[in-house]
């Protein structure tokens, strides 16, 4: 079974690194809509650094979002789903090999472009590494509850617009748990409680949205 | 025991006949609909012209009498849809599937007037129209969950897919409300200055509770009249839909 999970972990892996450029337009719309920024409010170095820890969770994750119909959609219409639902892993532990996949090819991406664009924003070097600790625990968190989002709208020919819909509204809680801990950290009033909201928020996460997700595609799968 | 159980799953099961159902509401109809209008005239009559203005916020408290009663049925309807699609996809009851579906938009309606009086409110009391106030921006966050909701449960043409669909993620929203409660009170404490977030609540005077009171009974009356006449739409239409099947198939 372990094998069968890392079996499938690797294919959605090899399938995105085949992919070429199409698996990069996370990072790359992540990049683009940080960029947009400055155009916008104005070059001035001392807002820039204020706004800078939202601006990245923001666009983290909308990037986030924007790849969620990946997930399983793909694998809806080429069949290979139903197949993988066949076989012997159950259905929750394929939907924990899928977000693991999504989260390796659209988070971890992320966690790497996004100290690049704090040097952009010009934010304090206070918040660097807590910037970096609340991504590690924050995109597996969207990853997760977006599995949800992607599991129920499956198959639909307006899956795409629908999905912003059902996964903004939850997402609020990460986006300010996340910001808070950079503006704690920046601030000097501490980052550790946010954090390990966080990192509880990511076990609740872990725990019940691959039932959520299993019992969605179950339904999809009909 | 075992007659115990028979009888719990008899009650579980009772509505789940259409037509049972709707010879009881037709039964209880008109008393409901006569309680919504009772209830709201004489607490609009109470609240607006006989309770006494308040020493500092004068007339404009007023609206309280339907901000506070809205605010509570947009809670209260997405625990009754949480509740019901629970049901829904545990037993599959069917009119537990088309009570969750009639309630979400008149809940989204009461949090949408909820969030609009609440900025009327605002407008004299605090001098601006929107204020990123906790209590109002959870209210917002619950309004797009209901609108996810609506327009997850319209999108399948399938009825009973969309309703389990939308049952799944009512459910894991009911989860969700409480952390966004939670999460945008924190968020407010470290951004808002406290003086503009909180307002003292004084003890109400009983001139006051009373007409609050009969507006909250008469807004629940108000959303049973409503969700009476939505289910009896939405069975007509399924049986519609059926008998349009069965010609299609013959």
């Amino acid at each position: 079974m372990v094998t069968a999970f890392f079996n499938l972990v690797g294919r959605d892996l090899r399938l995105a690194l085949r992919g070429g450029m199409g698996s990069l337009v996370a990072v790359v719309f992540f990049v683009i809509t940080v960029a947009l920024f400055p155009l916008g409010i104005g070059p001035e170095s001392a807002l820039l650094e204020r706004v800078a820890p939202g601006v990245l969770w923001v666009c983290a994750l909308l990037a986030t979002m924007l790849s969620l119909g990946r997930m399983f959609d793909e694998d809806y219409i080429d069949g290979s789903l139903e197949i993988t639902a066949l076989g012997p892993l159950p259905l929750e532990a394929v939907v924990l090999a899928k977000v693991l996949g999504h989260w390796l090819t659209t988070g971890l991406p992320l966690m790497i472009a996004a100290p690049v664009l704090a040097v952009l924003l010009n934010m304090s070097t206070e918040g660097f590494a807590v910037l970096m600790v609340s991504l590690l625990l924050g995109t597996p968190i969207l990853s997760l509850i977006g599995s949800v989002g992607a599991a129920l709208t499956v198959g639909l020919r307006r899956g795409g617009v629908l999905i912003s819909l059902l996964v903004l509204p939850l997402y609020v809680p990460v986006l300010i748990f996340g910001v808070g801990a950079v503006e704690g950290a920046i601030f000097g009033l501490g980052a550790s409680a946010n954090l390990l909201i966080l990192a509880g928020g990511l076990l609740v996460a872990l725990a019940f949205t691959p039932w959520a997700s299993a019992a969605a595609l179950r339904m999809a799968l009909e | 025991m075992a007659k115990r159980k028979k009888k719990t799953s008899i009650g579980i099961h009772f509505f789940a006949n259409p037509a049972r159902f709707l010879r009881f509401a037709r039964k209880i109809f008109p008393w409901v609909t006569a309680l919504a209008i009772v209830c709201i005239v004489v607490g609009l009559v109470l609240g607006l012209a006989v309770a006494p203005a308040d020493f500092r916020q004068g007339d404009a408290y007023r609206i309280i009498f339907i901000h506070v009663p809205s605010s509570w049925m947009a809670l209260m309807i997405y625990v009754i849809i949480a509740v019901a699609s629970a049901a829904g996809f545990i037993w599959r009851h069917p009119l537990a599937d088309l009570v969750a579906k009639s309630s979400a938009p008149i809940g989204a309606c009461f949090t949408f007037l909820s969030l609009v009086t609440g900025s009327l409110w605002g407008e004299p009391m605090w001098g601006t129209w929107w204020v990123w106030d906790a209590r109002v921006t959870s209210m917002l966050v619950l309004f797009f969950l209901y609108l996810g909701y609506i327009a997850l449960n319209s999108a399948y043409d399938d009825p009973t897919k969309g309703a389990r669909a939308s049952a799944i993620l009512a459910l894991v929203g009911i989860v969700n409300i409480p952390i966004v409660k939670f999460s945008v009170d924190w968020w407010n404490t470290l951004h808002q200055p406290a003086t503009l977030s909180k307002f003292d609540r004084p003890s109400m005077d009983s001139s006051m509770i009373a007409p609050l009171l009969l507006m909250a009974v008469g807004f629940i009356a108000f959303y049973l009249v409503v969700l009476i006449i939505n289910l009896r739409s939405e069975i007509a239409a399924r049986r519609i839909r059926n008998l349009r099947l069965a010609q299609a198939e013959n």
